[in-house]
């Protein structure tokens, strides 16, 4: 049966309304996980705008490839500097406490120059939504070393080899404080989308890790193929395992190794502004006016 | 025009205080109505931050004591943002911190207060003791051009007076600004009056049209200044610290846009600089020597001058409240008398001056630690005269 392709190409992407459309085409480089994991965000948006209107939505990204995503998602977007976008959400937040705000960011970013930020959130339990897209290397500036980089993985920056261990995000981000701590893979669009959608629904912070293929920058080296072959891989040594011990789910990325996917934590803990309430009924009893 | 209001809020402690510099700015920035302060503990501001953290949640605003002076400069970039009113306070170490992200503020025309009472350095310095060494940090500090809008306190009454000024300048003209205060402002207790009849606030503009409705971000009215929006009120607007346009849309490898941006970021505010510059004169009209200081050393200035008149010499003084922008055209009329510039730093604002008087001047350093005595002062005066 002839396939008509008129009705197939339609004139709009079915994600125009809440992608600037006026910015597309993105910066980032076929094969790249960067479009799913935005893909899921929007759907996730859509899915949760009958109770979270779209402007009461904010996404706020630091500096590199995942950073651009803020540029490309028609809400309330910030774009700000390398490592800053969890205290600059934080600002937004508590002026706000309205806003349902979620950084967008990077491994290095997060990890290597924000690192500082993100425990001190999770600790505070500022109640923002945290998507950490993990290509393992610094891509935008070429594929250097970076924090999540796996033992001996080659870089343009640890071309032997590299000598240092990777975090192991999930771990650290429960280790922190987060209420909600999920992994998935841009394999795992619906699994992807729907941790999103019970991020929003969450109060706290909320970490999800999203292992994406940067063929470009960390895929060539290390000979793990195109895109392609990475989702390829990623189906293969997926596991989900919900209830794994995350102590033990840091990633080699060798070829032979698994990787642990899946929502490992949901628990319930007062945020930041629930205890600043308290505080403020307490000063203003206390001192009133002065 | 942004919006100008009476201040009428119940949280200002109207009368009479005996007060702190620190305290009196804490105070100021409450009158003004800063409802968020993000900071990090470091001598001699942490009494701003102390004051604030139990005065605000008094009147329903948020303290929040970040990791770093990093993360407490970027969440008031994001507070104010949100709309709130915000600020930071810190010292020479934690001003190194925060120029990446005073970067951002400039960048992304946010309004915010930042704080500096200034202790000797470089590096971590003397903590617990005076220095002005930071007045071209506040002027070159973040990488990029920029253009700044600071204020150098002389008293406790100024800390709160010139507290509510930056932030009015600030909201008028969606810009970071600066109190430049330094340890002894800081720590002098004074009388501070507050009189709520003489406060007037100035808050942000506000978008022209209704969200849904053509709107960028950062398209200036004819003031140069364009109205903000704020997160979540539906404008869907970008913000960056790129270069970007009128939209907010990135344009970092567009050298036409950054030089029509950057252009009108610097012009907004030098363009007004007659409405902006402050200073004080202090017996000008025949001086045949001329004091230039600011700050705590402004008032040993004053009482060196006081002794040379007692003995007959003419010696005025010009102290500067605004060191940026920095009051050219007034320094440059004084070169015909002979220049004296006091400073506790190795002579910095007095390259400025030199500048506009075409001549070196006469220095009088002390590089950090103590004021320089009045004695000192007067002996570069005896000798020039």
């Amino acid at each position: 049966m002839a396939l008509d392709l008129r009705e197939v190409i339609t004139e709009h992407h079915p994600e125009d309304e809440l992608l600037r459309e006026d910015r597309i085409p993105h910066i980032w480089c076929p094969g790249c996980g960067l479009g799913v994991a935005v893909t899921a965000y929007i759907e996730a948006l859509k899915l949760a705008s009958a109770q979270i209107p779209l402007e009461k939505q904010i996404v706020v990204s630091g500096i590199g490839c995942t950073g651009r995503v803020a540029g490309y998602i028609n809400v309330d977007s910030y774009h700000t500097t390398h490592g800053r976008a969890i205290p600059f959400a934080t600002g937004l937040k508590v002026a706000n406490p309205e806003l349902e705000i979620t950084v967008f960011s990077g491994d290095g970013d997060l990890f290597a120059i924000g690192g500082n930020h993100f425990i001190h959130a999770a600790r505070r339990n500022v109640d923002i939504n945290v998507i950490c897209c993990n290509n393992f290397n610094y891509g935008m500036t070429g594929g250097q070393v970076g924090p999540t980089t796996p033992e001996m993985a080659i870089t343009s920056t640890s071309p032997y080899g590299n000598m240092e261990e990777g975090f192991n995000l999930p771990y650290l981000a429960a280790a922190s404080g987060a209420v909600f701590v999920a992994r998935w893979t841009t394999l795992h669009f619906r699994k992807l989308r729907d941790a999103i959608s019970q991020a929003f629904a969450k109060r706290g912070f909320t970490f999800i890790e999203v292992i994406a293929p940067c063929p470009t920058s960390f895929g060539r080296p290390n000979e793990l193929g195109q895109g392609l072959d990475e989702m390829e891989w990623y189906r293969e040594s997926c596991v989900i395992d919900h209830q794994a011990n995350l102590r033990e789910i840091g990633l080699s990325m060798r070829k032979d190794s698994k990787i642990v996917v899946g929502n490992f934590l949901d628990i319930e803990r007062p945020t930041f502004l629930d205890r600043y309430q308290e505080v403020m009924k307490r000063a203003q009893a206390a001192g009133g006016k002065r | 025009m942004s919006a100008q209001v009476q201040a009428t809020d119940q949280a200002i402690l109207v009368g009479q205080h005996f007060m702190s510099g620190d305290d009196a700015c804490a105070e100021g920035a409450i009158a003004a109505g800063c409802r968020f302060f993000a900071g990090y503990p470091i001598t001699p501001s942490s009494e701003i931050a102390e004051r604030m953290a139990r005065r605000l949640p008094q009147v329903g605003g948020i303290y929040l004591q970040m990791e770093d002076e990093i993360a407490s400069m970027a969440a008031i970039v994001g507070a104010s943002c949100a709309g709130a009113k915000a600020m930071t306070a810190t010292s020479g170490p934690g001003f190194s911190l925060m120029q990446e992200n005073i970067g951002l503020a400039f960048m992304t025309e946010t309004p915010c207060v930042i704080v500096n009472v200034q202790r000797g350095g470089p590096s971590t310095g003397m903590p617990t003791l005076i220095g002005q060494a930071d007045m071209m940090q506040v002027r070159f500090g973040s990488h990029g051009d920029y253009a700044v809008i600071a204020y150098a306190p002389a008293s406790p009454q100024e800390m709160f007076d010139y507290t509510i000024k930056a932030f009015n300048m600030a909201e008028r003209f969606r810009t970071p600004t600066f109190v430049m205060a330094d340890e002894l402002v800081g720590h002098t207790y004074e009388r501070v009056v507050i009189d709520p009849a003489k406060i007037e606030l100035v808050s942000r503009k506000r978008p022209h049209v209704k969200p849904g409705e053509r709107f960028w971000p950062f398209e200036p009215d004819p003031d140069l200044v364009p109205p903000m929006a704020l997160a979540g009120e539906g404008y869907r607007i970008h913000v960056t610290g790129l270069t970007h346009d009128e939209r907010g849309y990135p344009a970092a490898t567009e050298p036409e846009i950054q030089e029509r941006m950057l252009e009108r970021m610097l012009r907004k505010i030098l363009d007004r600089r007659d409405e902006i510059v402050e200073y004080e004169e202090v017996e000008l009209e025949d001086a045949e020597v001329v004091l230039i200081a600011y700050g705590s050393t402004a008032r040993a200035a004053l009482h060196a001058l006081r002794l040379a008149r007692e003995r007959g010499l003419k010696v005025g003084m010009l102290r500067l409240i605004t060191p940026w922008p920095f009051p050219d055209k007034r320094v440059a009329a004084l070169r015909e008398a002979e220049i004296i510039v006091p400073e506790v730093n190795a002579g910095q604002m007095a390259r400025e001056i030199e500048r506009w008087i075409r001549k070196p001047a006469h220095r009088v350093n002390r590089l950090g630690g103590e004021l320089l005595h009045p004695d000192e002062i007067l002996r570069k005066i005896e000798e020039v005269a």
